[in-house]
């Protein structure tokens, strides 16, 4: 049975970048040269702040004086239980079950040390309002993810190009940190994010999870 | 006044602090500091500021920011006051980082910075330890590096704003094991709490116990296991910190 996120998903958004092949190989380059010097070790993680909350059927606020905005479709992984070292076989064992995340950001061209505000705005990260269980999804790394605005489909991709499985991502994150029950990993924006404009409408879908939808507005004076 | 949450007989407290630190509890009964755990007084999101110190962006070898540099940390990461931390096995360097914290009483968006300190609950410490070893180049400072289960003293207490009345001239300095290590003054911010706020709120609604780490001076070192880290700031806490190894810290969690 379908379970709330408002009541089961409720702990911090963690959220991981670059994680998709494409997106990881079209940087390589550019990771060899400084700032960065050399491609990332670990998996490289952010938070979304509780303020970032958002849910379907609910409106993202383009803000004023921000040039740009774009929806980060993800796959969202949900706790059901603390997961503090954890091997990579039993880690799903962790899982209650699967949300579609659109996790909104204003584009950066670089991650060094990207701004707070290009992530954490208020309504910045949308969850769909069901957590699928986890044994519903037979196999969590070939899901079709698209994004479609205004009907029309403009990114699309796959949980299979994942360059960290689910697995391995709770393993190496919770060797240092635990995830909490309730906590939800954002598993990965795919590469070709598109920008939104106010009066968008935008539809994330997973398959076997459904649909999340939002609609753009402008900040009001 | 101090307010403190705190783990008493099993049970959690929010608790008021009297002289010599005794905890009086709901039931006006008073204990002594040492018959309670103490826990993070506060479990709001933490924005952590990197190099809002001149003296400290000069030791890392980087120019001052002209925009704070923010990060985020999260809750699993807070410790509270005589706790203890772990020190990775097999790192070079683990350092303390003393710092003053704002926390939020009541929620602030798009505030100006001369209203900003009315929407403070009060100060309270932090200890922003770092392990240097693994530092990545990819959102820096990365949560490897700063937000690490229990690698963040937050405490003792929460004073009230209103009993701080200069937030901008107090003295911060760390001991290790008695050594006075680093010392500083909070005059020495490049970016004040008024600003901070007002930077903030301009982009994002703050929350009461969010907190405001605004960075730690020059005089960063070492910490090794059975070191005993004291970090204070003048007038608002002297909050205790135990390194154990990570062997030790993971049994006794075991063990809970």
């Amino acid at each position: 049975m379908p379970r709330a996120a408002s009541e089961v998903a409720t702990g911090t958004l963690f959220g991981v970048a670059l994680n998709y092949q494409g997106l990881l190989q079209s940087r390589l380059e550019e990771f060899q040269q400084p700032p960065y010097q050399k491609p990332p070790v670990k998996p490289v993680l952010f938070i979304k702040t509780p303020n970032t909350r958002n849910s379907d059927g609910k409106t993202v606020v383009f803000p004023a004086g921000v040039e740009r905005l774009q929806p980060g479709p993800a796959l969202g992984v949900v706790f059901a239980r603390d997961a503090s070292r954890v091997r990579e076989e039993n880690a799903l064992d962790y899982v209650l079950g699967y949300v579609i995340v659109n996790e909104f950001s204003q584009p950066e061209d670089s991650y060094y040390r990207p701004v707070v505000s290009g992530k954490c705005r208020d309504g910045f990260c949308s969850l769909s309002s069901e957590v699928i269980e986890r044994n519903l999804i037979a196999d969590p790394h070939n899901l079709s993810i698209r994004v479609l605005v205004n009907g029309e489909v403009l990114q699309k991709n796959s949980t299979e190009n994942l360059v960290r499985s689910l697995p391995q991502l709770i393993a190496e994150i919770s060797d240092f940190m635990t995830l909490h029950a309730g906590d939800v990993l954002i598993t990965g924006t795919p590469e070709g994010r598109v920008d939104v404009q106010p009066g968008d409408e935008v539809v994330v879908e997973i398959e076997g999870l459904g649909r999340l939808r939002n609609t753009i507005v402008a900040e009001e004076a | 006044m101090k307010h403190a949450r705190i783990r008493y007989q099993g049970e959690i407290h929010i608790v008021t602090i009297e002289g010599d630190n005794a905890v009086r509890l709901p039931n006006a009964q008073v204990i002594s500091e040492h018959d309670v755990e103490w826990l993070p007084p506060a479990e709001g999101t933490m924005f952590a500021l990197g190099l809002n110190y001149a003296d400290h962006a000069a030791e890392l070898a980087f120019k001052a920011p002209t925009e704070p540099l923010a990060f985020v940390k999260s809750k699993g990461t807070y410790t509270g006051h005589n706790q203890t931390t772990w020190r990775p096995d097999n790192v070079a360097y683990m350092h303390y980082e003393c710092e003053l914290v704002a926390v939020i009483g009541k929620q602030a968006r798009n505030v100006k910075r001369e209203d900003a300190l009315s929407y403070l609950a009060g100060y309270t410490v932090c200890n922003d330890y770092a392990i240097r070893d693994y530092l990545e180049n990819y959102y820096r400072p990365n949560l490897r590096v700063k937000n690490r289960d229990a690698t963040t003293p937050v405490g003792p207490w929460i004073v009230d704003a209103a009993d701080v009345p200069d937030p901008s001239n107090l003295k911060l300095r760390t001991w290790i094991n008695g050594e006075l290590k680093q010392e500083g003054s909070t005059s020495d911010m490049i970016f004040d709490i008024p600003y901070l706020i007002e930077y903030f709120s301009s982009f994002m609604t703050l929350q009461p116990g969010d907190m405001i780490a605004t960075g730690t001076p020059e005089g960063l070192a070492d910490v090794v296991p059975g070191d005993e880290v004291v970090v204070e700031v003048e007038g608002v806490g002297r909050l205790v910190n135990r390194i154990v190894s990570e062997t030790e810290f993971f049994a006794n969690r075991a063990r809970v």
